[in-house]
């Protein structure tokens, strides 16, 4: 099943510079493991080396964090869009 | 973060008790430096390292000192006038100081600020009466400097855009005040300066005004180690736009920080030290504290841009 993963600008030199790609999964735990084929190096960007998902990044489920979902266990429709948010605002000043 | 007042024991601040001052605007500058003795057992015995607490600025970070010394620019050469409104992009430091100066000073502040930033921001900018903007998250702080940019030029008569990313008075602000205190502060023994890099206008400001003093006191710089990091305040800068103001040039060397370990040195600061400070101060301690082991002797100081009340609502202090 397809989804819409919006990727952030620290990320987009893995993605050939794209903002929104699509993955394939039925949980958000393997989107992230097919984003990792489509654009390798991407995971441990996201992922501490036990997979858990790194402090400073949030992912949403459309609008909900998957902190308060059930994590990388969250359960994707068709359709959804899944985005990679930056805990801090992109390190300003 | 003020500690300061209660129950202080004045016998061991040096100069006494601090006179009044006529104005909140006099209290910026003249932080604290402090030796940092416990997270430091294992450096080798000849190097010190002492840390600036620039969160004892009345707006809580470094950031008051150029944002003061930006404004004032402005108003001595007539870009700035009670018609303008201050505008820049900043969801951090900067755009706190802007907000509490523009609120002192009586300007009206408009701040660009990526949609992603934490609530107690967002409240803080606007106790001090100040518009927020918000520009999408997924494009970061270089979003929100793009918005900021097509607001002033859609209407440029409307603001004082202050940028801190390009003005060089960001830079003379600690040109004119870190840079002195330190020398004065460390009575000239100071070998080298440590410093994490947003703007990079403390570390080329500073670091000027050491070289100038004695030209072989080394300046080196603090950054993320990648592209995606949660550092607040930093930027990596090679996947950023690199600031005007920052000369890398200028710099002795580069050290890289780790996210997960500069958290981990800003719990023990908290824990070890009794100092709670931003993790970009644990960044920084991380790179001197990487420095000292490669040094005989020195004295090393290292700059604490903020304290951690502000990220009380992050990851920071989960072990
Ligand atoms: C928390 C924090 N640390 C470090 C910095 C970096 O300071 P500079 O912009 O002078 O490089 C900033 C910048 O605002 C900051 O907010």
């Amino acid at each position: 099943m397809a989804v819409k993963v919006r990727i952030p600008t620290p990320l987009r030199k893995l993605t050939e510079g794209k903002d929104e790609v699509t993955a394939e999964g039925t949980t958000v735990r393997e989107v992230i493991d097919d984003l990792e084929k489509r654009y390798p190096g991407i995971k441990e960007r996201i992922c501490e080396e036990d997979g858990s998902i790194r402090k400073f990044v949030n992912l949403y489920v459309n609008d909900e964090d998957i902190r308060f979902k059930l994590n990388l266990d969250t359960e994707l429709k068709e359709g959804d869009e899944l985005s990679i948010i930056p805990a801090i605002a992109g390190g300003m000043c | 973060m003020d500690t300061r007042v209660a129950g202080a024991d004045y016998r061991t601040r040096s100069g006494g008790v601090r006179e009044a001052v006529g104005s909140v605007i006099d209290l910026v500058g003249n932080t604290p430096l402090v030796n940092i003795r416990n997270v430091t057992r294992d450096i080798p015995p000849g190097v010190e390292i002492y840390a600036k607490l620039e969160g004892y600025n009345p707006g809580g970070s470094v950031k008051d000192r150029p944002a003061l010394k930006m404004i004032e620019d402005a108003e001595k050469a007539g870009r700035l006038t009670k018609d303008k409104i201050i505008l820049d992009s900043t969801s951090g430091n900067t755009g706190i100081a802007y907000a509490w100066i523009g609120a002192h000073k009586g300007y009206r502040v408009e701040l660009v600020v990526p949609g992603n930033v934490s609530e107690e921001r967002k409240k803080m900018l606007s106790a001090y009466g100040a518009k927020v903007i918000f520009s999408d998250p997924l494009e970061g702080s270089d979003g929100a400097i793009r918005l900021c940019w097509k607001l002033y030029v859609d209407n440029p008569e409307k603001y004082c855009k202050l940028d801190q990313y390009n003005n060089p008075s960001n830079p003379l602000a600690h040109y004119e005040t870190t840079g002195p205190e330190i020398i004065a502060q460390t009575e000239g023994r100071i070998t080298h300066f440590v410093a994490s890099i947003g703007t990079g206008g403390t570390i080329m400001g500073t670091g000027r005004r050491l070289k100038e003093f004695r030209k072989d006191i080394k300046v080196i710089a603090v950054e993320p180690d990648s592209p995606l990091h949660g550092l607040e305040g930093l930027k990596h800068m090679a996947s950023s736009i690199v600031p005007g103001i920052y000369h890398e040039e200028e710099l002795d060397d580069k050290i890289p920080a780790d996210t997960e370990e500069s958290y981990e040195m800003t719990r023990r600061l908290a824990k070890e030290e009794g100092i709670l400070a931003g993790q970009s101060s644990g960044a920084a301690l991380l790179g001197a504290l990487r420095l000292a082991r490669t040094l005989k002797e020195g004295l090393i100081v290292v700059m604490f841009p903020d304290g951690g009340d502000k990220y009380l609502s992050t990851r920071v202090w989960e072990d």
